[in-house]
């Protein structure tokens, strides 16, 4: 009976869609223009009147075609999301403060399989990435300013995300000295300062990195005593997730904290990074993962 | 902020303590023989040695095992050294005019070697008051008079200061100056001119009142210390260069700087004597070089010995470097192939004995020791126990050996016998027998073996202080070469006069590079070795115990496997010898196996349970079974972008560097190689310049800043299929259920490839595998996604420990591999550790070094640490040498780092790359081409020298009241300082 009435509506539309949404342990259905679906802070209140939760922080989910859970949080995201749904719009709600991020992503409806079970032909054909989508600004990685709140203003934390793209990271380090205050006064210490970009490279492309920038960390490792060859060899081995924490050469386009949380003073590609209070656990721990399931590994059972 | 994701365990009150007893970094002993030496000193009364460098070291020997080393703060040349007879003391004389006394103090149980005092002279005149109106500047000859309890110091200026020993302080108004001297002498010598500096001091042995001065003008002068005057005076003509009193002090030597010498007779004849004995210039009548040092010793059979340096014929020899010995008609031309630093004879040291008696010569090269020993005719050269010059051709590869078993032992020390003609049993044994050695035997035998490159394999005996050389293996005679053997005899056929003698080992030019040694690997227990080299050979060797003459069957290996597009640059392989060759005792080729191309051999490793043997070099790796002589596998790894890979060492491009390298040491070696002062002038220049050119860096680095590019690595790299590890191991690679014989490759650019072995199995007892062909399959293949070199692959067994060699187990000289548990592979790259699950490959864990401290790896090696608390207790760990110097351990498998210590100098890349692990925490890298530092990370196992001296200590009575008159006049308030300092120690 399910299963007709589901056809049914599919079928026979009228421009009209179903939603089945799930919070908990409770399900609701209702129905939807399709051709006019509404703006996200809508359909956010209807989910909210819908399931009698008026005051509560929720995040927003659907599983799309390949029953991968991705997060409505926008109107993009809504639109894609409704005007993807065929027959049926699967909405899944959890409270903010209980949401399990790791919950997003490919396959995380489906089930679990392992990767490394994967046999893979001679020929070094890589297998198909495996994304996790963590918060709602991260549907793709890319190159982002990340951990604003938990920096210094003078400083950027600056993620290069080199994965899926053709473009050379492009950027040159070089020996240089800075004068920072110390207890004895104002001291020139030795720094690592950015020196180059390549046209049309990665670090160009961003805008997140410019000649001159002071380099302070690598991937959460301070620089400071290291030598120029040191540095290098630090950043080659995080290359496929390299994330340099910098003092910006010109310090006038630096994000300023607590002013209106739509507001953004900086010269992030992201805006809506600025939106939403950050932790630090979710923006960095995919990292070790990444480098690590990329072994490749050919098994040739052939001879056997 | 991000800290917590590096941080490390939490510090385990239990894990420090046990690390504590486990790990402990030491540098222990220098093995080999001291770079560029500058001075040498013998105390005869204790009979040791020093020997003192341009980079200010101090290395004192006595017997074998009996070593003390000491290092001036400043790095500055030592130019003479002297012995306080008998008393352990030693005084060195540096380059910038500064004095130190070193002694040799004991310390719990053991004695060591430590700078007491040390004395700066002011260099500014006037500068203090005090002073006196000669300036003290430009020390150019020292000597110990009044028994050691005064230090005369000889001055450019001509004039003789005096220290007081052992407390270094400057004796203010007993100062010698020239004007002094020039009284006793006839105006018509003095004319208005200056005697110039002081250039010889010599003491009396009897006598300690009297001292003989030599001026650089030819004045020598036999001065009476307790009366401050002139004994005797001799009107020398000739520019003097060095001086010796004859033992009685009847008969005074001057050699001089027209290649001549004068005996001057001290008994007879009237002062100022004007005219010498005998005057004579041995290489005459055309003009000869300096004669740099001479030595009379007298022999109770009458005739004595002449011993000098230098006196060369300017033209025809001037380039020799040669020392005469020359007793009545009898002159031997010591012929070295370095220069001579300086030497002395080993020759009575009691005060009661009318005669030297000398036993031996020691002479010390730039590049060697040589001891002849003169009591056996046509004096013979002595093998010496220590100081051996590792670099007699340069070295280019070492392994480590561990753990020899007795029997091979002895059959390389045999096998080295009849390499080295044994020395009549009537001749002299080594004669430097100073000290004891306290350190205990060791407890298992240790060979370390060096590749050199004319490919020659040497086998040292590195189980104790001492390296020493048991045997040394040939390749060259295999090949072909350019150069033939005629060469050296056409030149030993050469004039017979003067009659030379090509004396001592150093031997740095190669007839052909191709023939260096890159790679050695041998086998313990079947005495099977493999050595490859620069030309893409590969042999295999089996030691015999008796000569033969044998084929040796060659085979060739396409390592390029018909790849297209690919034409070798580089050197051609070398061309083998063909028919029957005759073999000596020792480690005899079976089979050779070239590399097409013929490029280094960059990885070697051996099998010999089953005769197999795999080879890697810059195109591919192979393998060969040596029992059937036939090879199994050969694969390409060249990327096909990999344009660099075919250029070979020998391309024009790298050879011009290496002219540039070989024309800038050869100007370096022309300036080191000047006359003595020259050399002192020239580094305070080069000094300032040094100084000048560091105050400008920085300003030129504003101008052009070095950068690096930021990019991962990617597939093309140049060199990309470079082998750089290749390894054997019985293991599961195809199911959890059935382990069987693997072999695994590791290339630059961070791929492994892993093999599963097909080896028809030994009949039970049976020591050969049955006649059937070995097959190899690939089973897998890893690409490591950072694309790093991988350095070294390693199995570890179900507890998490290596698999054992082969025939480890087998012999039970090993515990068996625990085959139940789950093996894993450790694969180290130059960027991070990483242990992966047997036989389905899945990271298990893994540690990212270079991600966290910025630096790589260079030399890996798994090693055994004893506990030095609990006498069985062991830990396996990963040794692990960065680029920057500094030796990391990491636990195994779980690969968590323990500790780590600055070892190498990060600049010293020759030092790093030639660093070796043993399999018990010890390791052994190049300080200059001809020491080895040994260092060892355990708390355990630890080699270092452990002797002491047998001291008789200054100012006891006895010693005392034999002169106790001539001492009270010229001792000074300092001396009581002195005996309670002395009193102390004891």
């Amino acid at each position: 009976m399910n299963r007709s009435h589901r056809h049914g509506a599919g079928s026979g539309c009228l421009g009209t869609m179903e939603v089945k949404s799930k919070f908990g342990a409770e399900f609701r259905r209702f129905s939807l223009e399709r051709s006019k679906p509404g703006k996200f802070e809508e359909f956010y209140g209807l989910l909210q009147h819908v399931h009698k939760i008026p005051n509560v922080e929720v995040l927003v989910g659907y599983a799309d075609i390949h029953g991968d859970l991705l997060p409505i949080n926008n109107d993009d995201n809504y639109h894609k999301a409704v005007s993807t749904a065929n027959p049926l719009l699967r909405i899944f709600i959890q409270k903010k403060e209980e949401a399990d991020y790791s919950a997003f992503g490919t396959d995380t409806l489906i089930k679990k399989k392992n990767v490394l079970t994967n046999v893979l032909r001679p020929d070094n054909h890589r297998k198909k990435p495996h994304i996790v989508i963590s918060m709602p600004q991260d549907f793709r990685p890319v190159s982002s300013i990340i951990d604003v709140d938990i920096l210094p203003e003078t400083h950027r934390r600056v993620r290069l995300y080199k994965y899926g793209t053709e473009k050379p990271l492009g950027f040159y380090i070089r020996d240089g000295s800075s004068v920072r205050v110390t207890p004895h006064g104002l001291e020139k210490v030795p720094g690592i300062f950015i020196s180059r970009l390549v046209p049309g490279g990665l670090a160009q492309s961003t805008g997140l990195l410019a000649v001159n920038d002071e380099v302070l960390e690598v991937n959460g490792i301070e620089v400071s005593g290291k030598s120029l060859d040191q540095v290098t060899d630090m950043m080659i081995a995080n290359s496929r997730n390299l994330i340099i924490t910098v003092r910006p050469a010109n310090q006038r386009n630096n994000v300023v904290r607590n002013s209106r949380t739509s507001g953004s003073s900086g010269q992030s590609t992201d805006n809506s990074l600025l939106g939403y209070p950050q932790q630090i656990e979710p923006s960095f721990e995919p990292e070790d993962e990444d480098s690590d399931e990329d072994d490749i590994i050919i098994e040739d059972y052939s001879g056997f | 902020m991000m800290k917590f994701r590096f941080r490390r365990q939490g510090a385990d009150p239990q894990r420090e303590k046990l690390k504590q007893e486990l790990f402990a970094f030491n540098k222990t002993v220098e093995h080999g023989f001291p770079n560029q030496p500058s001075a040498l000193a013998f105390d005869p009364e204790l009979r040791i040695m020093a020997i003192g460098t341009r980079t200010g070291a101090v290395k004192i020997y006595g017997a074998p095992g009996v070593e003390f080393t000491g290092l001036h703060r400043d790095t500055a040349t030592v130019t003479q050294m002297l012995f306080l007879p008998g008393q352990g003391c030693l005084l060195t004389l540096l380059d910038d005019s500064s004095l130190h006394l070193w002694e040799i103090v004991p310390r719990n149980c053991c004695a060591r070697l430590e700078e007491a005092h040390s004395f700066q002279p002011t260099s500014r005149p006037g500068s203090d008051g005090a002073s006196g109106p000669p300036c003290l500047a430009r020390v150019t000859v020292v000597l110990l008079v009044a028994e050691g309890s005064m230090a005369a110091l000889g001055t450019e200026s001509g004039s003789i200061f005096f220290l007081d020993m052992p407390t270094l302080k400057l004796l203010e108004g007993q100062t010698l100056s020239p004007d002094e001297v020039l009284q006793s002498v006839p105006g018509d010598y003095r004319c208005g001119k200056a005697l110039g500096p002081v250039e010889a001091l010599q003491g009396h042995l009897r006598d300690p009142t009297k001292m003989l001065i030599g001026y650089s003008r030819g004045l020598l002068v036999i001065w009476n210390l307790a009366a401050q005057c002139a004994h005797r005076v001799f009107l020398g003509n000739q520019q003097l260069e060095s001086l010796c009193w004859e033992r009685s002090g009847g008969t005074l030597v001057s050699s001089h700087s027209d290649g001549s010498y004068a005996v001057w007779s001290a008994d007879t004849g009237g002062s100022p004597a004007v005219q010498p004995t005998i005057a004579t210039m041995p290489y005459g009548p055309f003009p000869c070089k300096a004669i740099n040092k001479i030595l009379w010793r007298s022999c109770v059979s009458g005739d004595h010995f002449i011993i000098f340096s230098g006196g060369m014929p300017r033209a025809s020899y001037g380039d020799r470097h040669c020392v005469s010995v020359l007793r009545a008609e009898t002159l031997v031309t010591l012929d070295f192939t370095s220069r001579i630093i300086d030497f002395f004879t080993v020759h009575s040291s009691q005060l009661e004995d009318e005669f030297d008696e000398p036993q031996a010569l020691a002479v010390l090269l730039e590049e060697e020791l040589v001891v002849l020993d003169l009591q056996t005719p046509g004096w013979p050269a002595l093998p010496a126990p220590y100081l051996a010059p590792l670099h007699s051709s340069a070295i280019t590869c070492s392994a480590h050996v561990a753990n020899v078993p007795a029997k091979l032992w002895a059959r390389l020390v045999s096998a080295g016998e009849q390499q080295s003609p044994q020395p009549a049993p009537t001749a002299l044994s080594w004669p430097i027998t100073g000290g004891r050695n306290l350190a205990q035997e060791p407890l298992q035998r240790g060979l370390l073996l060096t590749g050199h490159e004319d490919g020659t394999v040497r086998f040292w005996d590195a189980s104790g202080v001492a390296l020493r050389l048991l045997y040394k293996l040939s390749t060259a005679s295999l090949f072909q070469t350019d150069c033939d053997h005629s060469d050296s005899l056409a030149q030993a056929a050469e004039d017979d006069w003067p009659p030379f003698r090509k004396v001592g080992c150093f031997d740095p030019y190669s007839d052909d590079p191709r023939l260096g040694v890159q790679k050695v690997a041998l086998c313990k227990y079947t005495a099977h070795m493999v050595v490859a080299g620069t030309a893409g050979q590969v042999l295999v060797l089996e030691l015999s115990d008796m000569p033969s003459e044998q084929v040796v069957s060659v085979a060739s290996v396409d390592l390029l496997q018909d790849r297209e597009g690919f034409t070798w640059k580089g050197h051609e392989r070398l061309s083998p010898r063909t028919g029957p060759l005759p073999w000596p005792a020792g480690f005899q080729p079976r089979v050779l196996v070239q590399c097409l191309p013929p490029a280094a051999v960059t990885a070697v490793t051996l099998h010999a349970e089953w005769s197999l043997v795999a080879f890697g070099t810059s195109h591919g790796f192979g393998l060969f079974d040596y029992q059937r002589k036939s090879p199994v596998l050969s694969r390409c790894t060249l990327h096909p972008n990999d344009s660099l890979a075919m250029e070979g060492p020998l391309s024009r491009v790298k050879s011009l560097k290496k002219s540039l390298r070989q024309s800038f040491r050869r100007i370096r070696k022309s300036r080191v190689s000047g006359k003595k002062r020259t050399v002192i002038a020239n580094s305070k220049l080069q000094e300032a310049n040094a100084q000048l050119a560091e105050q400008a860096c920085p300003h030129d680095m504003e101008v052009t800043p070095v950068q690096r590019r930021i990019e991962p690595r990617s597939a093309d790299d140049s060199l990309s299929g470079v082998v750089r590890c290749l390894y054997f191991a019985d293991t599961f690679l195809r199911d959890a259920t059935h382990h069987g014989p693997t072999m695994w490759a590791g290339t630059n650019s961070g791929s492994v490839f892993a093999y599963a072995l097909e080896v028809p199995v030994a009949t039970a007892g049976g020591e050969k595998r049955p006649e059937r062909a070995v097959e190899a399959v690939l089973g897998k293949e890893v690409q490591l996604m950072h694309r790093a070199p991988v350095v070294a692959i390693a199995v570890l067994d179900g507890r998490g420990r290596p698999l054992p060699e082969p025939y480890e187990a087998s012999r039970d000289l090993a515990q068996a591999p625990d085959m139940q548990g789950g093996h894993a592979v450790l694969i180290a790259s130059e960027e991070q550790f990483k242990v992966f699950t047997l036989p389905k490959v899945s990271a298990k864990t893994k540690f990212k070094l270079t991600a966290h401290e910025g630096c790589r790896v260079r030399k890996v090696a798994l090693a055994t640490f004893a506990s030095v608390a609990c006498e069985d207790y062991t830990e396996t760990g990963l040794a692990c040498l960065t680029n920057l110097g500094d030796v990391h351990i990491f636990s195994v498998p779980g690969l968590r780092p323990q500790v780590h210590y600055p070892c190498i100098r990060k600049e010293d890349i020759s030092g790093i790359a030639s660093c070796v692990f043993t399999r018990h925490g010890q390791g052994f890298y190049l300080i200059s081409p001809s020491e080895f530092e040994r260092f060892s990370l355990s708390a355990r196992n630890i080699t270092e020298p452990l002797c002491s001296l047998d001291i008789s200590w200054p100012h006891d009575t006895a010693h005392t009241s034999s002169s106790e008159e001539s001492e009270k006049s010229l001792r000074t308030v300092a001396e009581e300082e002195a005996r309670t300092r002395t009193i102390l120690i004891r």
